[in-house]
Order: structure tokens, then C-alpha cells, then sequence
């Protein structure tokens, strides 16, 4: 299923003028306050018009398209500064490019003000679509640019909906949903000329579920193919594609096909070629490869694309061919692909080697490097890792996850310690027999099983990281617990703590919980 | 003596045609009543075994520690392919193998678990490669067991939670295990001594089945089989020939 996110920046010129003043004020010193209304003008017939206005200015009732003489009659302080399309056109560009290395290999401006990104089989990088949309928007606000973000199947629905329902957090419109969605929204919406937006609103016609149920012959005779071409593509009726954009001086290469191929051999062998040539460039260019994109450029215009990651700068052409290989299952031919194109989206530095000699050749250590690239592109990269020592008090965060050819740090624990070998993900509570202050429990039921203990150690007394907000020590600072190992009559070895010093009760709960089994 | 010269002999035409066992080297545990019982003196690399616990948790946690303490003492990295994570690493630390040689791959469930490991197992030069599973087929067992052969990689499935009626199903693992935790020695102390497991040799390849009580691993994955303890698995072996 196609997820298409739209990203829409309401007051982009103003914004980016805002930005770009605040970085390196103009010779003048003159700054933009953030207090006085800004609008942007252009030359018309003579006059000068407002082009883009900002929130301030909005609110003033000043819009595009009025003269700036009209404008100044509603603030006299308003502040005016010469629109400069095209840097707006650069910077919308420069946005697209960092989303493109972030968030989606397919992602291309949407000029004058928003942006596209398809989304489809991104979201597991963030593990869900909203962590991914609340990323993005938390970051683009972060850049002092005002945004609306929606996502939904059709790239007409995502547009639709980001431009006109105003929220503060990113709307999502669930598969399958965007015909409910735009339903009630203005014919405006449907990104049509003003012409026919207001030719349509004379015969009465307000919100586009009017349109959807009327014939369309009529109105086709009247305004044209455009309208249902657009009310087409927002119910998924007619394709959208979006041409994604590459930065310049990325490695790449593309190969056009006479007659469009569709079998998983031909891909291959299409991969094969493509990664020869980026491996090419990437020599003369002293680079490896960290990230490769393969896009399918199918007949009916749509673009699919495959994003393999390795976990070391590469110049491997058989093993980086081999990933992309892993993962063309996932492409969807349709009537056939008439292009490919390789972008090697993440270089960094690399130097080159020198060949095996014939002696190394037998006894090399396995290659790691490869078989983690292989098991992360197929199961994710955070699942793929080692277990490295955390400087912690309590023994759940004492081990955490570091990338898997990461060997640098210092491996190990105490080795004195007793640790179990399975720990439950949360403590479980139990119901236990145990003398008070700090004798081990005598008796224990766990999920509905007696276990009776006959020799046991402890306690081992653990406090809680009181300088923490979150967690345990969040709801009790200064917790502490109360480890025991015991032994039941079987030999079963668990570890067991009691919440709480035994004594003071802002230290716990004093309830018993089991925590893991040792060998 | 002629007879046992001529079993002998069968049995390394047996292990030439199936083609395990003679190829790759062995990991002997070091324990002579255990050692002689395998063939090759050890556990075989290049093949698949099998280690299972019970459904309680403190025999699978013994399961986990015997086999830490089986790839503690094999050269090369490990992966350990999981379906979610309850493996607590400073345990595998504690047991000799240390946390630069363990890779981890959460794959979520059995069938992705074993894609992993036959990944893995593709790749000569690694120390070892453990799957926890639930269930797996007969089928599942062949591919892993060529995959190990191709290879030379010790391969270790381990069957989380498993009942002891799972052990009927055919399998094409070298050897089967089953791992319980066992009363350890009353110090008389408020203190815990040395844990004690029951190995449970269920199947073997070109051998018989066994079980011994022995000590868990030391910090260098070594099992332990005190003095006090040599008596039972005579007896033991004792019942099984009488049976």
C-alpha cells in the first residue's frame, strides 16, 4: 500500500526570510523583528503586489495578490521585502534533499510551498508512521518554519487535507480512508485553477463529495479534463507519480530499457550492471558506500524504490549487489519497469586496498561486515547488535545495545556479581513467605506456582539513580531493592527483590517480585 | 575384540557417507565420562545440535548458560538469533563468553529466527550460531544441519520452553540435549555453592543415550563433575543397561 506524505509550509517566504536574516543580518543591520508583520512583494504592471505574507500579516487580513499601498493602509509598520522566487524555489529544494537522506529515498519539492514524500515501507525505520511524521514535523518546526503534514494513500489526499484542515500535529489519514477524508472538504482543495474553483462554486457545488456523486459528462464539457483528472488521482482513481530528487554530486547510475522487464532475474542482472558503475565512481572518488537506493521507474509512471544500508563503507560490487538483491521481492513490476536508476545516497571516506595476496586468502576471519549488512537490510538495523556494558545501578539498563561492529569499547561486567541468564522484561510480582527486615523468602508463588525454597543468598541491595526523571525512580527517588538468589526444591534457581528496604516504606512498596533464573 | 574392531569400522564408513563429524574438528567438554560417549570426543562442529530446558524458566536459563559455556570455548564470533530479547548478557560474561564476541538479531519469530541462522551458517569462519525457537519441522533441522556442514559452523538450536513429549520428533541434529536444573550441594550457610545441572544426552548420532549430573560452567565455560557426583552416573548407566 502507497503512503504519501504532503508537507505544507503555510508561510515558507516569510519564513525563510525570517531564518535567513536572523543567521547573517543584512549590511544594514536591519533584522527582521518576529513582532512586525512581513510580507514579500513583486513588481506587477508597474505596482507592487504582495506575494507571500506571514502569520502576523494573515491575521491583519493582508493576502497575496493585494497592493503593498493597500497593505501598508492595514499596518503601517509592516515590514516589505522583495520576493526572491527562486531562492525560495533552492531552499524548498535543499529541505527536499534532507528529508530525501532522512526519512524517505522518494521524496521531491512541491513548489511554491510544500513538499512531498512517499512513505510507503519507511515507517519501520522510526517503528511506526506517526513516530516518523512526529519527527519530521518536530523537526521542520524546529527550523523556525511554520508546517502542516498529512499522510494518506494518495498523494492528492495527503496535499488536500495538510492545506486544509489546520492542526498542530500531523494528520494521518488511515489506509483506505481517503475518500472519507476529502469528502468534505472545499472543491480548493482539489489543487484546481481559480477559474474553474469558481465557476463550479456559481453552479453550487461547495465540498467534493458534491463533485463525486454528480455525472461527470457536463461538467467535463465545461471545465475540462483537469478537474476529474485531479479528483481522479486524490481518490487513487488515476496515478501521481513523484520524480524524486538526488543531490548532484551523489555516485549514480541509471540504465533505460528498450521493452520494459518485470522478472526478478532481469532486476539482477540490471543491479549488477548499476552497482559496477557506482562502485566504479565510488573508487575514483577514494568512497564506500553506506546506503544504497534502487529505483524502478515503472511504465505507468510510478516510482518504487529499494534502500539497502551497510554497516561499513563498501566497495564490494558482488556483496553490495547481493543486498539489493535480498530485496527485490518487495518491488512490484505492474505492467513492467522501463528504468532503473542506482543512487549511492551515504558515502563516506574509504581508502583503497591493496589486493589479497594468495597467502591471506586462506586464513581471512569471517566477513563480518557482510553477513551484519545481509541479517540488518532483512530483519532492521536496531535488530541487529551487541550487548555492551552500561555504567548503571539497576541491573535491567546495565546492558545496552550498541551497533554490531562496534567493538571498540570495553567489554565486560563484574565479574563477581550474580546475574541471571533469562531477565523477565518487567519484574513480575509474586507472593512470597519471608521473615522481615532481610531474610530470603521461604516460599514464592509465580504465575500460579508454588515453588518452595531451600537455600538462598542475599540480599543484594540496589539503589535506585535518583537523579533520574524517568523509569523507576521517576515515581520514587530514593527506591531501593533487595536482591535475593534462591534456590527451590527442584534446583531452579531465581532472582527475587523486594521492593523497599524492609523498614522505611519511601524506599518501596515492600512487595515481592521475580526478576529473572539464574543456570 | 574382532567384533568391536569391525563395529568400529562400520561406524567411520557411517560417518564418511553421512559426512559429518570427519570433516570438522570437536569441542570436547572436557569430562571424560561425557567425551567418550561422543563421538569424536566432543561435540561436532559442522553440525547441528539441539539444547532444550523445560517450560520452566530456570532450566531454559540453565540451558542458556551450558550452551554460553559450549561457545566460550570455540574460537570466532557468535550470533545468537532470538525472537525477542529476555537473554540477559552479563550472564554470557559470567560464563566466559564475553560481550565482543556475541552478535545479537532479534528476528521476532521462528521461521524468521531460521532464516537468520541459515544466513549465518553460510558464513564460514564464525564461532558458532545459536536460534531460539518453540517449534521447528524435520525439514528445518536437514537445512540447518547442511547448512552447518557446508560451513564447518557449530550450530546450536535451542528449543525455549520445550516439554519433554516435543523429544519424540524426528530431527537431523547430530545430538540432542536437554538441560535441567538439579538441587546443588547444602553448604549448610545462608549461601548458594556451585549450580548443578542434569545433562540429559536424549540422542546421538552414532552413539547412545546418556545422563549425568554435573556442576555448571565456570568463568571459563568449563562443566565441573565433583567427586561426590562420580557415582551417580555409574549407577545411573547401571539402570540403563539393566533396561
Amino acid at each position: 500500500m502507497r503512503r504519501v506524505a504532503s508537507v505544507y509550509l503555510p508561510h515558507w517566504s516569510t519564513d525563510r526570510l525570517r531564518r535567513k536574516t536572523a543567521k547573517s543580518p543584512p549590511d544594514g543591520g536591519d533584522t527582521l523583528s518576529p513582532t512586525i508583520p512581513l510580507v514579500t512583494a513583486i513588481p506587477d504592471h508597474g505596482r507592487r503586489i504582495v506575494a507571500a505574507v506571514d502569520a502576523g500579516a494573515r491575521a491583519l487580513g493582508i493576502t497575496p495578490g493585494m497592493t503593498i499601498t493597500k497593505a501598508r493602509s492595514f499596518a503601517p509598520e509592516l515590514a516589505v521585502v522583495d520576493a526572491q522566487p527562486d531562492a525560495d524555489v533552492d531552499g524548498l529544494r535543499r529541505i527536499a534533499l534532507w528529508a530525501g537522506q532522512r526519512y524517505s529515498p522518494i521524496v521531491a519539492p512541491d513548489a511554491p510551498d510544500g513538499l512531498w514524500l512517499d512513505i510507503t515501507g519507511c515507517a519501520s525505520l522510526f517503528s511506526t508512521e506517526a513516530a516518523l511524521l512526529k519527527d519530521l514535523h518536530r523537526r521542520i518546526a524546529a527550523f523556525g518554519v511554520a508546517v502542516q503534514i498529512a499522510v494518506a494513500d494518495t498523494a492528492g489526499c495527503a496535499h488536500a487535507v495538510a492545506r486544509h484542515v489546520p492542526a498542530g500535529r500531523p494528520v494521518t489519514i488511515e489506509p483506505g480512508d481517503h475518500r472519507k477524508a476529502i469528502a468534505l472538504l472545499p472543491i480548493a482543495a482539489l489543487r484546481l485553477e481559480a477559474g474553474i474553483v469558481e465557476g463550479l462554486r456559481k453552479l453550487g457545488f461547495e465540498r467534493i463529495e458534491q463533485l463525486i456523486g454528480t455525472p461527470r459528462g457536463p461538467l467535463a464539457k465545461r471545465f475540462g479534463r483537469t478537474l476529474h483528472r485531479r479528483l481522479d488521482q486524490a481518490l487513487g482513481f488515476a496515478p501521481e507519480p513523484i520524480e524524486p530528487i538526488f543531490p548532484e554530486h551523489l555516485p549514480r547510475a541509471r540504465r533505460g530499457f528498450m521493452e520494459p522487464i518485470a522478472t526478478p532475474e532481469a532486476f539482477a542482472r540490471v543491479i549488477g550492471d548499476l552497482v559496477a558503475d557506482a562502485v566504479d565512481q565510488l573508487g575514483r572518488v577514494g568512497k564506500g558506500a553506506r546506503r544504497l537506493d534502487c529505483y524502478f521507474h515503472r511504465v505507468d509512471g510510478q516510482t518504487q524504490v529499494i534502500r539497502v544500508g551497510t554497516a561499513a563503507p563498501s566497495r564490494d560490487p558482488k556483496h553490495l549487489s547481493k543486498l539489493l538483491a535480498a530485496k527485490i521481492e518487495t518491488v512490484e513490476p505492474g505492467l513492467g519497469i522501463e528504468a532503473m536508476t542506482l543512487v549511492v545516497s551515504l558515502i563516506e571516506p574509504m581508502a583503497a586496498r591493496q589486493g589479497e595476496s594468495l597467502e591471506s586468502l586462506g586464513k581471512r576471519g569471517p566477513d563480518l561486515a557482510a553477513l551484519v549488512d545481509a541479517l540488518a537490510n532483512r530483519f532492521g538495523g536496531r535488530n541487529v547488535h551487541r550487548m555492551m556494558p552500561q555504567a548503571s545501578a539497576m541491573p535491567e539498563r546495565s546492558a545496552a545495545t550498541a551497533p554490531a561492529l562496534d567493538t571498540a569499547r570495553d567489554a565486560g561486567w563484574d565479574d563477581d556479581l550474580p546475574r541471571p541468564a533469562r531477565m523477565l522484561a518487567r519484574p513480575e510480582p509474586i507472593e512470597v513467605i519471608a521473615l522481615l527486615p532481610d531474610d530470603a523468602p521461604r516460599l514464592f508463588v509465580w504465575r500460579g506456582k508454588r515453588f518452595r525454597v531451600t537455600q538462598g543468598d542475599g540480599p543484594e541491595r540496589l539503589h535506585g539513580e535518583w537523579w533520574r526523571d524517568g523509569g523507576v525512580e521517576g515515581e520514587q527517588p530514593f527506591a531501593v531493592r533487595d536482591y535475593y538468589q534462591v534456590e527451590t526444591m527442584s534446583g531452579g534457581r531465581y532472582w527475587l527483590f523486594r521492593a523497599g528496604d524492609g523498614e522505611n516504606p519511601s524506599t518501596g512498596s515492600m512487595r515481592w517480585f521475580i526478576h529473572g533464573a539464574f543456570a | 575384540m574382532r567384533e568391536s574392531v569391525v563395529l568400529q569400522n562400520l561406524r567411520a564408513q557411517i560417518a564418511q557417507i553421512e559426512g559429518a563429524g570427519a570433516r570438522h574438528a570437536v569441542v570436547p567438554f572436557g569430562i571424560d565420562a561425557i567425551d567418550q560417549r561422543l563421538p569424536g570426543g566432543g561435540l561436532a562442529t559442522g553440525a547441528l545440535h539441539e539444547v532444550a530446558g523445560s517450560p520452566d524458566l530456570a532450566d531454559d536459563a540453565s540451558a542458556t548458560i551450558f550452551l554460553a559455556g559450549i561457545l566460550a570455548r570455540i574460537d570466532g564470533p557468535v550470533f545468537w538469533c532470538l525472537r525477542w530479547r529476555d537473554l540477559f548478557a552479563p550472564a554470557l560474561h559470567l560464563a566466559g563468553l564475553r560481550a565482543d564476541r556475541v552478535i545479537y538479531v532479534e528476528a521476532g519469530s521462528d521461521a524468521n529466527v531460521m532464516l537468520a541462522m541459515e544466513e549465518c551458517l553460510r558464513h564460514p569462519g564464525l564461532g558458532g550460531v545459536v536460534g531460539e525457537i518453540g517449534k521447528y519441522s524435520t525439514t528445518a533441522s536437514k537445512r540447518l544441519q547442511l547448512a552447518a556442514e557446508g560451513s564447518g559452523v557449530a550450530a546450536f538450536v535451542f528449543r525455549r520452553a520445550s516439554k519433554v513429549e516435543q523429544s519424540v520428533e524426528g530431527t537431523a541434529a547430530m545430538t540432542r540435549w536437554r538441560i535441567t536444573a538439579s538441587p546443588s550441594e547444602d553448604l549448610g550457610i545462608p549461601s548458594l555453592g556451585r549450580p548443578r545441572w542434569q545433562i540429559a544426552l536424549e540422542r546421538v548420532r552414532g552413539g547412545n543415550p546418556h545422563a549425568w549430573i554435573v556442576e555448571g560452567c565456570d568463568a571459563t565455560g568449563r562443566l565441573g563433575l565433583s567427586s561426590a557426583l562420580v557415582d551417580r552416573p555409574a549407577a545411573a548407566e547401571d539402570r540403563q543397561v539393566a533396561a
